[in-house]
């Protein structure tokens, strides 16, 4: 799915103001384009149908 | 390049007697501050603490004592491995302002506990996020075979001093790729086994579902007789396995007879430069294999990769990307900042498709024990180059150095990658794959190919 930069830039905004984190105007638009680029790698993991029996490889042992 | 001692040859002449461990390092010494000024691997050096220690080790050899298998062996470490009595950097500005090490890390603590004598700590990208060793803060690490090109990253320092032969082995960490990329283009051996087969107890995390500790030496023989000193279960690293040690030094000898291997097609003889597929094509020939094999969904599996690192290692700095951004890395900073904004589901789905994924590669090694692959597109670039282009294809350099190493560290993979020169080129890597646990069989691959290279000299 491609997403138009101007979406970005607000999501990266929101969230970053969410997560209480302050983005500098300087360094918001590498920012905006590094997510841009995790939003396109992401598609390629998220477009793909998993079996509902697959469970994340990450292990906790109590 | 490789006509200096490898560390077995350097404990054998000091248990010997034929030269004190005095001697070694203080050689060493000299030759890092000879040559570490063009280089730039190091970026702190323990000379003091390392000549006290060789004293120590001559001492003992003197009274009839075996210090161990690793006798007076200069090493150095990447410098996100604490080493006791100073501050462990990981590339960064802002853990400079951490106190020292009050102890080695386990990985440490086991090779000095062998002999070896820690010289001095590496540099890396900053928290080891990148594969190209040009640092902000510590300067870039150049490639020995040519000093205007990169030594690869992020164990930078680690590959470089041992293919400029300022040591005869070192250690990194590889979470995408960041042992076997500098390995192959500084031309020496890099080793990450399966995740969770070393301890990383006392080595900074950059993502921690994917790190690993790794080993680089200009000797496959020293390079499986520290992988074997390295083994072990630790209850301080809760990812480290409890298996029983499985010594691969003593496996060197058995060849290759029975052993299946292919040659990973689709994916991974795609995006490279003819260079690096006529690398493996080097390495099937001497094997004698003409098999391939295509692994699915190679492109998710790095996509996958990508997204967890991107994730975990956000997370792990979020304090510092909120109170002092300004100290990072600029490389390393945005791209942090964009992993810390990422959606719960696309790092799940993720981490689901790894196991997807390592479920196809079971299948794969119920049919082969060894895949092989390049483990770079292209030879070392240029210092500074962001761009280059390969197959036709302009691409971004610095991700894509990993473009053949990420899906296989995604699922802990064991993979050695061997060094391959071909003639008037620059030094190249084939990463040599075996199934989770099966590091005995790689080492058997790779002291195979070794031995036939030395007999073709």
């Amino acid at each position: 799915m491609k997403h138009k930069k101007t979406e970005i830039a607000e999501y990266v905004q929101k969230t970053a103001e969410l997560l209480d984190i302050e983005i500098k105007s300087e360094y918001l638009p590498e920012v905006v384009e590094n997510f841009t680029k995790i939003a396109e790698i992401a598609t390629l993991v998220t477009e793909f149908n998993l079996p509902e029996t697959i469970e994340p490889a990450a292990t906790f042992k109590p | 390049m490789n006509s200096q001692p490898d560390a077995s040859e350097i404990a054998n002449s000091v248990l010997k007697q034929e030269t004190t461990a005095r001697e070694i390092v203080t050689d060493v010494l000299k030759n890092i501050a000879q040559q570490d000024s063009q280089l730039n691997c190091f970026t702190a050096i323990l000379a003091e603490t390392a000549i006290a220690r060789a004293e120590e080790i001559d001492r003992a050899i003197a009274l009839g004592r075996n210090p161990g298998p690793l006798a007076g062996v200069p090493f150095a470490v990447k410098n996100l491995f604490d080493l006791e009595g100073i501050t462990t950097i990981s590339g960064s500005k802002i853990d400079a302002e951490n106190p020292p090490a009050l102890q080695d890390a386990t990985a440490i603590a086991r090779l000095k506990q062998a002999g070896a004598i820690a010289v001095g700590a590496l540099n890396m990208d900053e928290y080891a996020y990148g594969f190209v060793t040009e640092n902000s803060h510590y300067g870039t690490t150049r490639n020995p075979h040519d000093l205007s090109r990169i030594a690869g990253g992020s164990s930078g320092g680690s590959a470089a001093a041992v293919a400029a032969g300022l040591i005869p082995f070192s250690l990194g960490s590889d979470t995408n790729g960041s042992v076997r990329v500098p390995a192959a283009l500084c031309g020496t051996y890099g080793f990450k086994p399966t995740y969770g087969r070393l301890s990383r107890s006392g080595a900074k995390l950059f993502a921690s579902s994917l790190d690993c500790i790794g080993v680089f030496a200009r000797s496959l023989q020293d390079i499986a007789s520290i992988y074997d000193i390295l083994q072990g279960a630790d209850p301080k690293d809760p990812v480290c396995c409890q298996l029983r040690p499985q010594y691969c030094a003593s496996e060197l000898d058995r060849g290759i007879e029975g052993l299946k291997i292919a040659v990973a097609d689709d994916y991974f003889s795609q995006g490279a430069d003819p260079e690096a597929i006529a690398a493996v094509e080097k390495i099937a020939k001497i094997l004698n294999v003409t098999r391939k094999i295509t692994i699915p969904e190679s492109d998710r599996a790095r996509a996958a990769a990508y997204i967890i690192t991107a994730a975990e290692g956000a997370n792990l700095h979020l304090h510092n990307l909120r109170d002092r951004p300004e100290d990072f890395d600029p490389a390393t900073r945005d791209r942090f900042l964009a992993g810390a904004l990422m959606p719960a589901s696309w790092y799940l789905q993720a981490q689901r498709f790894r196991s997807w994924w390592r479920d196809r590669l079971r299948e794969i090694f119920q049919e082969v024990d060894i895949i092989l692959a390049p483990t770079t597109p292209c030879v070392a670039p240029q210092i500074g180059q962001t761009t280059a282009t390969i197959a036709g294809k302009e691409i971004l350099i610095r991700p894509n150095l990993g473009r053949f190493t990420q899906p296989l560290s995604f699922i802990g993979l064991p993979v050695l990658s061997y060094p391959v020169f071909l003639p008037g080129k620059l030094p190249l890597g084939v990463q040599i794959v075996g199934a989770p646990y099966k590091e005995d069989l790689i080492f058997r691959v790779g002291a195979y190919l070794a031995g036939v290279e030395l007999f073709n000299k």
